[in-house]
């Protein structure tokens, strides 16, 4: 340990203490990485934070070697995939990795707040680091919804058509706001120039703050775990928890063993199956943006269609159908106020009564329920299956506040077991 | 401990369950009935077979335009002389894309430009352009005398016409929605062309590896990269793990 050491006003040679007489990094080092505690019993749901972050990682390097051939045009902008495919060297892969990082990257964030769910990591003193997640979730929504636009294959052309007409429906702004969105009357060269400053510049910039004030916070608070007690409440004589391990080198071997795994998928992939059966790369996006050819059937990608679903599911009511978009932006909305809404005197489903564990999994089947209805035809059965797992969805939120405080509970231990 | 896994687990399970059987069951509500393709893309010599039929019939009015023919040589193991000399229209160059001979006012003899293929069995599939190859019948009332079962009211004629012969259509009486329709169900042989029904199975499947080929050259080298990825992820697997398990030798 490192802990006697005072690095920080440089008293050590060589060129680290030229460097922490002028900048905190051994003290950055300590304080973040080699003597940040944290609690030794994770189990698989934590991966998924630092997984998120190598995720994050591929879609920045790769985006920028793409950013490189790309052409935003709407004249050029799918030549120029094909020729990444084809005429970039190891531009396939470049490729394959950021489109199916996308994909990757919602199912990582997806499980990561599922393990929020799970252990009450968004509970006291936890609610702004839920807060910055949120937010970072709402703006890989926008990430992911620009990128889409960008290979303007006729899928990317009508998905954008879809989605942005949906600002439309807002009162008196609507027609107005939609124009100034697409700078455009249609979806057009204007709006796929816009979308490609706003995913390569301004987007990627506001998440990478987000995540370091995201990290921030973790560290500031310290990371629960899955029986939901802090391990800053028992320390040792040496002043570091007692149930706590420093994240170096015990948690970086352990998340390496982590990410070694999810790479094996998805390098399964990118190299076996890059368009995963049209769930993360669509047929109809094969075909150049067409606005005189509306694909068949024109559904979102599959990480968006819980939310389409709900979208779909709300009925037209006094002439506009606002009431579905509102819904749509509540439905992630709902997800800020988690921390206010849960009653419950333990935080981790451990140690919960079976009323919320039967919550949590009627809300975990209904949203993937949410995701099925969205990629089907709005006919047959899922209308009405779209609308139940709307009720449900918000049900499992808005009246978490009563089931939450009279679920029964189990005495909470001490100490992580 | 362990009952609380089993729930999770249990919940993950039907949720996983519910997300795969209605999606099992959209393929086959989606797929329109498209016959079995039945292509290979490491088949070499089908491939030059392939290549070499959508020479002669179809670049003439398809292009494939990211495609070069030095990459399509390469790829399929055509030497340059052979690709210049025999599958190029004179004015190209080998770095040339594959480009069609229409005129660009061509929409004005087909109703529309003949669609560049680059693409074609990515965003339709394999299956579709098999079975479009397969799908021409007689039809008074189109103009060039066919239609097509898998693309209705094609504008394309039957240039394949010479080596398939000809098929009539199959009608059915059905009642849809109350009303009596007449619906396609599918061709019979009407008269022979220069091939064999199997001769000419095989001809369409070349042309059809061939454009599955043609949408994603890398994809048999990308299959092949991958296994070396993968074994190596397997040995750094195991190799990580080892680690771990010697520094949590000492967290109890």
């Amino acid at each position: 340990m490192a802990a006697t050491e005072n690095t920080s006003t440089g008293n050590a040679g060589g060129l680290l203490g030229w460097i922490d007489a002028r900048f905190p990094l051994s003290k950055l080092w300590r304080e973040q990485v080699s003597e940040y505690y944290a609690p030794k019993n994770f189990n698989f749901w934590y991966y998924f934070g630092v997984l998120s972050l190598v995720v994050l990682v591929n879609q920045l390097v790769t985006g920028i070697y793409l950013t490189m051939s790309y052409k935003p045009s709407a004249a050029e902008a799918f030549a120029s995939v094909e020729y990444i495919m084809r005429d970039v060297d190891w531009g396939w892969l470049i490729r394959y990795m950021h489109s199916t990082g996308a994909s990757a990257f919602f199912i990582v964030v997806y499980l990561h707040m599922f393990r929020a769910l799970l252990y009450g990591s968004a509970r006291k003193p936890r609610e702004l680091l839920w807060i910055f997640g949120c937010l970072i979730f709402l703006l890989l929504m926008a990430e992911a919804f620009m990128g889409y636009v960008l290979p303007w294959g006729n899928m990317s052309f009508w998905g954008a058509q879809v989605i942005v007409s949906l600002f439309g429906s807002l009162p008196v702004i609507g027609g107005t706001l939609v124009e100034w969105i697409r700078g455009d009357y249609v979806i057009a060269d204007a709006t796929l120039n816009r979308f490609f400053a706003l995913h390569v510049a301004a987007v990627p910039i506001a998440l990478i703050f987000l995540v370091i004030a995201h990290l921030m916070a973790l560290h500031e608070v310290g990371s629960l775990n899955p029986d939901g007690i802090e391990i800053k409440e028992h320390k040792g004589a040496d002043g570091h928890p007692l149930d706590g391990i420093p994240f170096h080198p015990y948690y970086t071997v352990k998340d390496l063993v982590g990410i070694v795994v999810f790479l094996l998928l998805f390098c399964g992939v990118i190299f076996f199956a890059p368009t995963f059966g049209g769930f993360f790369l669509e047929a109809p996006n094969f075909e150049p943006a067409n606005l005189l050819q509306t694909p068949p059937h024109i559904s979102p990608v599959w990480y968006f269609t819980p939310y389409y679903a709900m979208l779909r599911a709300v009925p037209s009511f006094a002439g506009t159908q606002v009431w579905g978009v509102l819904v749509m932006g509540s439905a992630v909305g709902v997800l800020f106020f988690l921390p206010w809404l849960d009653r419950s005197p333990v935080k981790s489903i451990r140690y919960r009564g079976p009323v919320y564990k039967i919550a949590l999994a009627i809300f975990s089947i209904a949203f993937v329920i949410l995701g099925l209805c969205g990629m089907k035809p709005p006919s047959g059965i899922y209308p009405l299956l779209a609308k139940i797992c709307t009720v449900l969805y918000f049900a499992f939120f808005l009246l978490m506040p009563w089931y939450s405080r009279l679920d029964s509970v189990k005495p909470v231990p001490q100490r992580v077991t | 401990m362990r009952a609380r896994m089993k729930l999770l687990a249990g919940c993950l399970a039907a949720g996983l369950a519910a997300s795969l059987l209605p999606a099992g069951a959209a393929f086959a509500e989606d797929g329109e009935n498209y016959l079995h393709a039945g292509t290979n893309i490491r088949d070499a010599e089908s491939l030059q077979r392939g290549a070499r039929a959508f020479m002669n019939y179809c670049s003439g009015c398809h292009s494939l335009k990211y495609l070069r023919y030095n990459r399509m040589g390469e790829d399929l193991g055509i030497p340059a002389a052979e690709v210049a000399a025999s599958l190029m229209f004179v004015s190209d160059k080998p770095f040339d894309d594959i480009n069609s001979a229409m005129p660009t006012d061509s929409d004005k003899w087909f109703g529309k430009r003949p669609p560049d293929l680059s693409l074609i069995a990515r965003a339709k599939g394999v299956d579709y352009v098999f079975s479009f190859l397969k799908g021409f019948y007689v039809d008074k009332s189109r103009p060039w005398g066919v239609n097509n079962d898998v693309l209705p009211n094609a504008s394309m004629p039957f240039v394949l016409q010479s080596l398939q012969g000809l098929q009539k259509p199959i009608y059915k009486n059905e009642t849809v929605d109350g009303e009596a329709k007449v619906v396609l169900t599918g061709v019979e042989p009407l008269s022979p062309g220069s091939m064999t029904p199997a001769e000419y199975d095989q001809f369409v499947r070349d042309i059809t590896n061939f454009l599955d080929y043609a949408a994603e050259p890398i994809k048999a080298k990308r299959q092949f990269v991958g296994i070396f990825v993968t074994l190596f992820l397997l040995v750094f697997l195991g190799l990580a793990y080892l680690l771990k398990k010697e520094y949590w030798k000492d967290v109890h």
